[in-house]
């Protein structure tokens, strides 16, 4: 790998071990995957935030980066926590678990990061360009950067995004190259898309066609960003998809050659037994959107859903903390928490305790949820559209 | 045996062979170097102060800092060696300062051998 003066000086020790053992493993990570060089990027979003993912070993790494004076070099995010850092003892989180988790943060905040947790960077005040070069590490983050927004970016681990955080740069290899960018299977969509569980259920089906392979859909007449975010969780959940293309809706979809691809037909009876095998479960405990975190307009739908009824259920909308303080001006939060929902921000299902809070049967409508509640949560899952779950919840 | 250095440093010691991948994260105890997988070959045997040879590592990444753990309590091998190294053990090896050598025939490695490993020259042989 061919690096600059400067980078051979940090690999040397010339900026003190931290910054020697970070640069290492960029190096190793790069000559693993044969990167020629180290690239710039313009932005980082960091994984392994979660007290319940990392545990202890994962909070003292990184509180001796930040006692040892690590500082990001470039805007970075953080993937969601554990809980909600603000409310998390109403809502009922382990007073052990909330204290090992605000120890993570403070680390995080420390080396300069901003703590905004999310999913869903890009709605939130991290949004790259088309072509920009990033690393970001969240599953869905990544699809969606890659496909809808046409940035590039590898599928970072917790650490390999840290690195890039405090180095500024990651290298260039996979996705950050355009010819390991080609569309390598097609997908032909043969029914309505009508709920974001229907892209989510769609998304679930073709990872599992697509493994790590990079899908090209047609038949999707249009589907608004929401619906593009349910649709790359689910499939980088299933499979291990970080790339995908829309014919007519996403950047670079009409440069690529579909011609003599492996095709796959997803139609009624697909989508039928994608439903079929996502619901484990009858009758939730516990309804939670907002995976991957909720935009203001899906609070501003389920608002309306709820608006002047009662709620027999928790019901919880997981979202970053940006949209639910915008959520709190527009008078959302106050609506949905009188109907007896709960905005909750920083965290999701996926990655919160949900199992040790007295949880065992979750409604979801999101794929990617639907795919790791039973084994990261031990819950049986319901999955059905926002409509059909609220109607679930209300009294 | 002359294989490929991941991360730096030299280590001698007695060898502890896994025919098995090792999933770090729920596999190994970072506080006491214990191996506690299930049905694993190593159930139950300690890493400390070995030199621990495997084919890969396998399991969540969070495995990377249950390495550093180790280090850090410890109670980690001295060095590590495997078939190939993935990013999972690659990344904690580096992180915590394990020295650390792949493309090695691990075939050729048996528990208790006596073992020199200088992986800054990507080498492992029989002391």
């Amino acid at each position: 790998m061919e690096l600059t003066k400067q980078e051979e000086g940090i690999l040397n020790g010339d900026q003190g071990e931290v910054l020697e053992r970070q640069m290492r493993l960029l190096v190793r990570l790069g000559e693993i995957y044969n990167a020629d060089k180290m690239i710039p990027v313009g932005s980082v979003q960091v994984a392994g935030v979660s007290y319940k993912s990392v545990g202890d070993p994962g909070l003292e790494f990184l509180e001796d980066i930040a006692s040892n004076g690590g500082k990001v070099r470039v805007l970075t995010y953080l993937n969601p926590a554990g809980m909600d850092m603000k409310d998390w003892k109403e809502i009922g989180f382990p007073q052990d678990f909330a204290e090992k988790q605000i120890r993570i943060m403070n680390a995080f905040g420390a080396m300069g990061i901003n703590t905004t947790a999310t999913c869903t960077p890009y709605l939130a005040g991290n949004l790259p360009r088309f072509r920009e070069h990033i690393a970001w590490a969240e599953s869905s983050a990544v699809s969606f950067a890659n496909s809808v927004i046409g940035a590039r970016t590898n599928r970072e681990g917790g650490p390999s995004a840290l690195a890039a955080a405090l180095l500024g740069v990651t290298p260039n290899y996979g996705l950050h190259l355009n010819e390991n960018r080609k569309a390598t299977l097609r997908i032909n969509v043969n029914t309505e898309l009508k709920t974001s569980s229907d892209f989510g259920a769609l998304g679930y089906w073709a990872g599992k066609q697509a493994k790590n392979g990079i899908p090209f859909f047609k038949g999707i007449p249009n589907a608004n960003t929401d619906e593009l975010k349910f649709l790359g969780a689910a499939m980088a959940a299933s499979g291990a998809v970080a790339l995908y293309y829309v014919d007519e809706l996403t950047p670079e979809a009409d440069a690529q050659e579909v011609g003599g691809l492996e095709t796959f037909d997803f139609g009624d009876k697909e989508k039928k037994e994608t439903y079929d095998t996502l619901n484990t479960g009858q009758k939730p405990d516990i309804a939670i959107l907002g995976c991957p975190h909720a935009s203001i307009r899906e609070i501003a739908q389920v608002t309306s859903l709820v608006e002047g009824k009662r709620l027999g259920k928790p019901l919880w909308i997981c979202t970053s903390r940006t949209m639910k303080q915008l959520a709190d001006n527009l008078g959302y939060t106050k609506k949905i928490e009188k109907a007896g929902g709960k905005i909750v921000a920083d965290t999701c299902m996926v990655v919160s305790p949900i199992e040790r809070m007295g949880y065992k049967k979750t409604g979801v409508n999101s794929g990617k949820a639907a795919n790791y509640l039973p084994s990261f949560c031990k819950q049986e899952v319901i999955f059905k559209d926002v409509e059909k779950l609220v109607e679930e919840c209300l009294v | 045996m002359k294989g490929r250095m991941i991360s730096p440093g030299k280590a001698e010691g007695e060898a502890i062979v896994s025919k098995e991948p090792i999933g770090f994260y729920g596999g190994i105890d970072a506080k006491t170097g214990t191996v506690i997988e299930k049905d694993h070959p190593l159930e139950g045997q300690n890493v400390k102060g070995k030199i621990l040879v495997f084919p890969n590592g396998k399991g969540s990444t969070v495995g990377s800092y249950v390495i550093y753990g180790l280090k850090k309590n410890g109670v980690a091998p001295r060095a590590i060696v495997n078939k190939e190294t993935e990013t999972i053990v690659a990344t904690g090896v580096i992180l915590a300062g394990i020295p650390c050598v792949d493309q090695i025939e691990i075939d050729e490695i048996k528990t208790g051998d006596k073992l020199i490993v200088d992986a800054d020259n990507g080498e492992v042989n029989h002391a």
